[in-house]
């Protein structure tokens, strides 16, 4: 039906999939509900276009439209009905917040002239989510949805990324008028600031070239902004040494010479050292997190700092800052290499201060590399070590959150942005695998593990069924020490072994409940099987289990304790 | 360092912003001292004036995260120096035939209007600098001030003078 305009009109269900579809959606996390059911009627006429995938709890969807967005770099999409539906993917929400990753969630809301009444099935979804989204909308009038829509999605995927949620009352999506996609947004209170102000970049490349001892911080930024190659531009040409916060792994390749690994509290002897001693340090698209800096008056206490960031309300946060710079990572670092395109008189005349940092640098790496001691039983870290080797380092990794978490984040080597999915911010266990699902679907061709913890992966793991249904290939590796193995850490180091309820007195037969849902479930007991176990899964195109029973009270070292200096380490 | 703040906050007039804004000052446990929210002269603009007391460091940080709310267009710290900043009050005070004429003579030293009168009791409007409509209050409350209400402080810029 069109009228004089030439605009077809629809209803507000059509308006929703036909503007998704302009966003180049094709592909929702979701779950039914009443609230929403004229928009999956309406699905169903769109089932070529837009892939629907029946999650088995709301949190799934959001993590899975996360692992989705930060493993493709696109927009996740989330479909949820009101009230409960709406709750269960609060989680997932904050999650995404924290790590700042686009994702758009569409929640069902009771119909306009029931919402405060305390509805059936009605919640506050845009007050309980305030905040934690970047930005969130009731839609009370149909003329507004398609704009809201765009907006959403320019709002979740441009500046510092975030969720971006939607609440569509009942009556709104069974209404109809003209489709009449925006093409530009108008948003007066949001203009990011992409481009890096040349003040401030001078002087960094001065800072740069005057440093004896200079350092790259780097975090989730470098990743988020696509800046990996300028980075690695940028490290070479000065010979900078590199370390990572845990979400900025994969920014820089682990195996490069100049790279140092994780800092802060699980963070490498030498990383640690070098911030210590460090006399500039530039953070780019980092945070300055309380895991990261440990006693934060003591963080870089040597150095002077830049810091490179898109948000503004990250820089100066927490540690003082000499030169801040506002804008997107990867457009500021190609201004700074342009710069020092002029300099390399400069950059060659003072190289061999650098060299003799770097020197140093390798001398704390040698004296206290990462490590572990190997005995009869399984070794957690040999596992995500045999993982690395077996996938040759082009695996999607994600993890959930606890000891699996950072020894996966110490021991295998991410070389490329995008493969390592983790929940930084929020530390959500149960997060790893529903993500592992979404990044399987937006990377069919790869291999996507999910290395998890007994407790964790307990907590999602009646996506299972997902993935069965889906065919999704995902190889969950659980290194299984029958406890919350991190708090039980905890409780080691600074609670007198007091095992206050961490130990798993009982665990499922995870081998038994793969098969019970149509998954491959595997298990190695011995060193000596894990290799085999390993090699199978890979083997094997459907979702497997892999129940790796390891030392039980094997801990993650290097360890800070919490509020510590960071050079107060820990070692083996 | 603690100390008083005033934000001139403009927003786009949407169901929501203030509680947007609200929040971020209640998710870091500062107290708002008053707020003052009304339209401009623009459609779909409004301007909340915020009184706030806190550590700096802490303001500084409201303050991006302010500029980081999509509803908010600009965000500005006005100092007592560089602008002007008034409140409004409404006193009931007791009267009677021997503090009628002090009440009047008060509110005109003050500036102020009488705008209700009963047979026992006159209110006083007076509008005025924070410290004015304390002296107001102080002078005042010895007649027997029934009741009081005032708004929170209004603030503008002022006009750069030609040096
Ligand atoms: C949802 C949630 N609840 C509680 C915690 C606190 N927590 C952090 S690590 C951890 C233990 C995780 O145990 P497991 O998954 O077995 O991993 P392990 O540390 O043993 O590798 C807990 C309970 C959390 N991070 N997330
Ligand atoms: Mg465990």
């Amino acid at each position: 039906m069109k009228p004089g305009n030439g605009k077809e009109i629809m209803t507000g269900s059509k308006i929703i999939l036909e503007s998704l579809i302009k966003e180049g959606v094709d592909t929702i996390f979701g779950y039914p509900g009443g609230a929403v059911l004229n928009i999956y009627d309406e699905l169903f006429n769109y089932k070529d276009k837009i892939k629907h995938v029946l999650v088995r709890h709301e949190q799934g969807a959001a993590h899975a439209a996360d692992g989705y967005a930060r493993a493709s770099g696109k927009v996740g999409v989330v479909l949820v009905t009101s009230g409960p539906g709406a709750t269960n993917t609060i989680t997932g929400i904050a999650t995404a917040y924290m790590d700042s990753v686009p994702i758009v969630i569409l929640t069902g809301q009771v119909p306009t002239n029931l919402i405060g009444n305390d509805a059936f099935q009605e919640a506050d979804t845009v007050g309980i989510t305030r905040p934690c989204t970047k930005h969130n909308y009731l839609v009370k009038d149909i003329k507004d949805l398609a704009r809201t829509i765009k907006e959403a999605f320019y709002i979740a995927s441009t500046g510092r990324p975030g969720p971006v949620l939607i609440d569509i009352p009942k009556d709104i999506t069974s209404s109809v008028y003209e489709f009449d996609y925006p093409e530009a947004v108008e948003l007066r209170g949001y203009n990011p600031t992409y481009f890096g102000h040349h003040v401030q970049l001078s002087k960094v490349v001065k800072e740069l070239l005057n440093a004896k001892r200079p350092l790259l911080y780097i975090g989730g930024g470098v990743i988020i902004s696509n800046a990996s190659a300028e980075l690695k531009e940028l490290a070479e040409l000065l010979d900078l040494p590199v370390t990572s916060t845990l979400m900025g792994l994969g920014g820089f390749p682990s195996e490069h010479s100049l790279f140092f690994g994780m800092l802060g509290m699980h963070g490498t002897y030498a990383a640690n050292m070098a911030i210590s001693n460090a006399d500039f340090i530039i953070a780019i698209g980092a945070r300055f997190d309380d895991r990261v800096t440990g006693k934060v008056e003591e963080f870089g206490r040597n150095a002077k700092f830049a810091h490179i960031d898109i948000d503004p309300s990250s820089i100066g946060k927490n540690v003082k800052i000499e030169i801040p710079v506002v804008g997107d990572v990867k457009s500021v670092l190609n201004s700074l290499l342009e710069m020092l395109s002029a300099k390399s008189k400069e950059i060659s005349s003072t190289q061999y201060d650098r060299l003799k940092w770097l020197e140093e640098i390798n001398i704390w790496k040698y004296e206290h590399p990462l490590s572990y001691k190997m005995n009869d039983v399984i070794k957690p870290q040999y596992v995500i070590e045999k993982i690395y080797e077996l996938t040759g380092g082009s695996a999607i990794i994600s993890t959930e959150v606890g000891q699996n978490q950072m020894w996966t984040a110490q021991f295998y080597k991410f070389n490329s942005p995008r493969t390592f999915l983790t929940s930084g911010g929020l530390g959500t266990m149960g997060y790893g695998f529903p993500a592992a699902i979404g990044a399987q679907i937006a990377c069919p061709d790869k291999v996507v593990f999910d290395i998890a913890g007994d407790g964790s992966i307990q907590m999602n793991i009646q996506e299972l069924a997902t993935a069965v249904q889906y065919n999704l290939p995902v190889k969950i590796a659980i290194v299984n020490n029958n406890f919350l193995g991190m708090i039980r850490q905890w409780q080691e180091l600074f609670y007198k072994k007091r095992y206050s309820f961490s130990e798993m007195n009982v665990n499922p037969d995870f081998v038994k409940l793969a098969e019970a849902y149509g998954a491959v479930g595997l298990r190695a007991t011995r060193p000596d099987e894990v290799e085999g176990v390993l090699k199978k899964a890979l083997s094997i195109k459907k979702p497997v289990i892999m129940d790796f029973v390891v030392a039980p009270e094997e801990s993650v070292y290097p360890m800070v304790a919490p509020g510590a200096p960071i050079t107060g380490m820990l070692l083996v | 360092m603690e100390k008083t703040h005033i934000l001139s906050i403009l927003v786009e007039n949407e169901a929501g912003v203030l509680t947007r804004v609200a929040g971020l000052f209640s998710a870091r446990g500062f107290n708002i001292d008053s707020i003052c929210v009304a339209k401009t002269l623009e459609k779909n603009e409004s301007k909340m004036i915020i009184t706030t007391s806190g550590d700096t460091q802490i303001l500084e940080q409201i303050t991006k995260q302010l500029n980081r709310l999509i509803n908010v267009i600009k965000v500005q710290e006005l100092t007592d120096e560089d602008s002007v900043v008034r409140q409004t009050v409404l006193i009931k005070v007791n009267a009677d035939e021997t503090t009628k004429s002090d009440i009047v003579r008060i509110k005109d030293i003050f500036g102020g209007r009488i705008i209700d009168i009963s047979r026992n009791s006159y209110t006083v409007e007076a509008t005025g600098s924070e410290k004015k409509i304390e002296s107001l209050i102080d002078i005042l409350r010895p007649l027997g001030i029934k009741d009081i209400v005032m708004t929170g402080a209004i603030a503008i810029q002022r006009a750069r003078r030609p040096s």
